[in-house]
């Protein structure tokens, strides 16, 4: 049985802030500027900023709607406007809201604008300073009381697994009750994946054949419980190819959901405990098989550059951070492959190719399967509109996003679909099942680890489609 | 009109979520891509249609309020740079492709498609959109249509002005009028001829139908690194000497290779001074004759260095670096100016170095980079706003790279167009004559000045810049010359 850290309680999430208190929400005066002295976006920035526009058609919410405001280059604007005193309006964040943060505008810009810094340093104002309506308090608390925390995610596998296999599940869609309800509840029902058997990793799992040496091993929250087959096929692909993996029982959350969402204090607090957990370890590098946290976790530095007590820490380990494709790119495969024969299409996780560069790697391990086909994706670089938590806060966006994404993965007529990251293969899933197919999905790992195993393809059927994801 | 019922009224018009008022959101539009110029527009509107434009206009007319056109936003004279007692129109929204017919080699687009898009979606079919401005994968067609852009290839395949058929427009008073169709050439005046490039004074266009051309059958590209700019620009007049028609010749020089390199490593040879890229397209058998041609040239000329691409991959990536160079030069100055002058290509030596000269005795940093084919310069002038009487300085600098261009029988614009920015030095290009008869054409699509006033030309003039007042007649009509229709 593994054993999580201690979770604050769930009534009162703020209350957990301990040495970041003084950055929970304050009164802020109507007109005050929109930003306060603790790390507002920076100026400089901001003026890297030529407005020549390459950035739109890379914006999802620009290709949705067209409109400059919701655009990165109408963001930097809006987070100019604040800089210069405007205050912080329901307006303005609801623009700086509706962002996915999906990064594709940084992969898109010319001039090198670091977008990425930009928005999480907006968002955390945002955070801190911005009263939300009751209704989006009341959601925003749910989502982070539940999701960064793997104990209480397994605590609903039991209930939801049974809503699933009554039948509940399907009854609960046609009547489109809960659509009614809350379109926000309707899409977490929705999204939720079709759940399997736990699988849960060994705290070490040694290398076979030649050893190469030690990582450590980042579970996940989401990932550990609703997609335990990708960490059980990561853990055996990486001893496979020569390494022992040490995977401890007590990490925690990365803090990505929550850094991601401006929840500053909170994402801190994670990141330092996750640090500790695999200081203790010595491994050499941490593997991530979830795009989102990978991306986050590579932000430490920035992250906790203030805390002295952890701010060379978080240097060093952000640096050892790998995503389980890059690390086998970097020091090349060695198990060896035996035939799949099945066309993919490969989807981008934004956190993976536009928040880490990592487009090349995934590619190439998939090819070098042998009989293995690879397809691209039309519109590839634009987000499937899960973004962390976004799909849940921001229903109609992500949907239109999502089918949108469907249409292209099934226009690549490809048999199974691949991608690395959680959110990516739950909000896909969603949307091919809104289109009435049922296409197989698959986490990088999960087709690397058929291939070296020696299964047939056979293993991803449509049966098991939301199963491993 | 007081801005309260004007936006009213538009609402009431075109819907509320179409009407823009809040000042943080007006904000956001205040300029294009030019950010030097910025002017909060009284109201924006978000077009859906055709009839939203022409409602919008019709009740800019009856109120004799001024309006502005955007697209992307992406124009570097200010040519969309909002009026402030005045709607900024914005036609992004509008962005369906309404027909691709591929066998009369035509598409019907809204102004907002943004222009790859269109190539993106007919290159199936083997046909694409040929004017290619540097700004394509964001730039719209309805901007093209506005400022005539050019690009790399349009020394073989012409401007804008070479691939529009029909044009909807609607006109400053507000009737939606069809000019042209997918018939290459109407009889009467040459309407098109005069919208193309007529930066939004005399309408909004709505729809625009437009030629496709047939993708090449063969297509190769070399890199060659020259020491200098003297020495690529003699093998550039050398290639067009020759007869040779490239599908484009750029040029780039020294300090535009480093900033390119610093945004998109798009690793150009080492020490180069200066790079020409050379694209050939056409039948397999000519390309390959002409290619060996140009690359004669080049070696003749001092190329120290030819590369070709090997595949699309390599192609694209020769591009990239010429194709963010403007962009790029972020990477180097924190700010600068995009200039854009024609010169007769043969001037190119003598010009270059005027504009080296220039830079050395005002310490202002140019970097220079060309559609070195047709004698299009783009001159990047780099300073630092922050630093007192810099920004002056480059804007001096950046003026007297125009006076050169006109002194070697040039233009003060070859693709960017005059907008704002521009408007200023049209005195020095043209006489007061040249430029009352502009306005009568003007006048006669607009005669109230509410299309985009304030644009194109340097002072309020004749039929009432100055929205709202008529100022006399004009001089060619009180003396029975010409006649405002």
């Amino acid at each position: 049985m593994t054993t999580s850290p201690p979770e604050p309680p769930v009534s009162s999430p703020a209350g957990t802030l301990g040495t970041d208190a003084r950055l929970s929400l304050t009164g802020v005066q109507p007109g005050e500027p929109a930003f306060d002295d603790h790390r507002p976006p920076s100026a400089e920035l901001v003026s890297d900023c030529v407005h020549c526009g390459f950035c739109l058609p890379s914006c999802p919410t620009y290709v949705l709607w067209g409109e400059e405001m919701d655009s990165p280059r109408g963001r930097i604007y809006l987070m100019n406007e604040g800089l210069q005193g405007e205050p912080m309006t329901d307006s303005m964040v609801e623009h700086f809201d509706a962002c996915l943060g999906c990064m594709a505008c940084v992969t898109a810009c010319p001039s090198g604008v670091q977008y990425d810094h930009l928005i999480t340093a907006t968002r955390a104002q945002v955070e801190r300073r911005h009263e939300r309506s009751r209704a989006d308090r009341a959601l925003r608390s749910a989502i982070f009381a539940l999701f960064p925390y793997p104990r209480r995610l397994r605590a609903l596998r039991g209930p939801l697994r049974l809503h699933q296999r009554t039948g509940l599940s399907r009854l609960l869609r046609r009547s489109g009750l809960l659509e009614r309800l809350s379109p926000q509840l309707a899409s977490m029902e929705a999204l939720a994946p079709r759940l399997g058997r736990p699988q849960p990793v060994p705290e070490r799992v040694a290398a076979r054949g030649t050893r190469r040496g030690t990582v450590g091993m980042l579970l996940g929250c989401v990932q550990r419980e609703f997609f335990p087959g990708v960490n059980a096929a990561t853990a055996r692909v990486l001893a496979a190819e020569g390494f022992d993996v040490v995977a401890p029982a007590g990490q925690g959350c990365c803090g990505a959901l929550s850094g991601h969402s401006g929840r500053e204090a909170e994402a801190r607090r994670f990141a330092r405990e996750l640090i500790d957990t695999f200081e203790s370890t010595g491994v050499e590098t941490v593997v991530v098989n979830a795009a989102g946290c990978g991306s986050a976790m590579k932000e430490y530095a920035e992250l906790l550059a203030d805390d002295a007590a952890y701010a060379d820490r978080a240097r060093g380990f952000a640096a050892r951070v790998r995503d389980v494709s890059e690390l086998l790119a970097e020091v090349g495969t060695v198990a060896p492959r035996h035939p799949l024969p099945v066309t993919v299409a490969y989807h981008d996780a934004c956190h993976l190719s536009h928040a880490q560069g990592v487009r090349r790697q995934p590619r190439e391990l998939l090819r070098g399967i042998p009989g293995l086909e690879v397809r691209e994706i039309a519109e590839g670089d634009l987000c499937c509109g899960s973004a962390g938590v976004y799909n849940l806060l921001n229903p109609e966006p992500a949907r239109e996003l999502g089918d949108r994404k469907a249409r292209n993965v099934l226009a690549t007529g490809a048999d199974l679909l691949v991608t690395a990251n959680p959110g990516c293969l739950m909000q896909v899933a969603s949307a091919l099942e809104r289109a009435g197919t049922a296409l197989p999905m698959a986490h990088t790992v999960e087709v690397l680890d058929a291939s070296i195993r020696g299964r047939s393809p056979d293993v991803f059927g449509a049966d098991r489609r939301r199963e491993t994801g | 009109m007081d801005t309260d019922v004007l936006a009213a009224r538009l609402r009431a018009l075109v819907g509320d979520a179409a009407v823009i008022t809040d000042r943080q959101r007006l904000r956001t539009y205040e300029c294009d891509g030019l950010a030097q110029y910025r002017v909060v527009p009284a109201v924006v509107v978000l077009a859906a249609s055709t009839e939203d434009v022409a409602a919008v206009v019709r009740e800019c007319a009856a109120q004799r309020v001024p309006f502005v056109a955007r697209g992307s936003g992406t124009g570097l004279s200010g040519g969309a740079l909002p009026h402030a007692d005045g709607v900024l129109i914005v036609m992004s929204t509008m962005r369906r492709i309404l027909e691709v017919d591929r066998d009369n080699q035509r598409a019907v687009v809204e102004p907002g498609v943004i222009n790859l898009q269109l190539s993106d979606v007919t290159r199936a079919d083997g046909y694409y959109y040929a004017p290619d401005p540097s700004s394509q994968q964001v730039c719209s067609i309805g901007g093209n249509v506005a400022e005539n852009s050019g690009g790399a290839h349009c020394l073989k395949y012409g401007f804008t002005s070479n691939h529009v058929t029909g044009l909807e427009l609607v006109a400053p008073t507000g009737e939606v009028e069809q000019i042209g169709g997918k018939a290459p050439d109407a009889p009467g005046y040459d309407l098109l001829g005069a919208l193309v490039g007529s930066e939004g004074t005399l309408g909004v266009v709505t729809a625009a139908t437009v030629r496709l051309t047939r993708t090449p059958a063969d297509v190769r590209t070399l890199l060659a690194a020259f020491p200098g700019t003297d020495q690529a620009g003699a093998a550039v007049s050398a290639v067009i000497g020759a007869g040779v028609i490239p599908a484009a010749i750029e040029m780039m020089d020294a300090l535009a290779i480093e900033a390119a390199e610093a945004a998109v490593q798009c690793g150009y040879p080492e020490g180069a001074g200066a790079v020409l890229i050379v694209e050939i397209d056409g039948p397999a058998s000519d390309v390959q004759q002409v290619f060996e041609e140009v690359e004669g040239h080049c070696r003749a000329h001092g190329a120290f260095e030819i590369r070709i691409a090997a595949d699309d991959a390599e192609r694209a990536l020769f591009w990239k670096g010429r194709k963010s160079a403007f962009a790029a030069v972020g990477r180097i100055s924190p700010d600068y100016i995009v200039q854009d002058g024609v010169i007769p290509r043969t001037a190119l030596p003598e010009v270059l170095s005027s504009i080296a000269r220039l830079s050395a005795e005002s310490g202002v940093r140019v970097a220079n980079v060309f559609h070195a084919g047709d004698g299009n310069l783009h001159p990047l002038v780099l300073f630092d706003d922050s630093v007192e009487g810099e920004s002056e300085r480059a804007e001096e600098v950046s003026g007297a790279i125009l006076d050169l261009c006109i002194q070697h029988g040039g233009s003060i614009t070859g693709e960017h167009g005059v907008g704002s920015d521009k408007a200023k030095y049209m005195p020095r290009m043209f006489t007061d004559d040249d430029l009352d008869t502009m306005q009568l054409v003007r006048c006669a699509f607009d005669p109230s000045s509410i299309s985009n006033p304030g644009k194109v030309f340097p002072t309020p003039r004749l039929c009432g810049e100055r929205p709202g007042r008529h100022q006399g007649v004009h001089p060619l009509a009180e003396a029975g010359v010409a006649e405002v229709f």
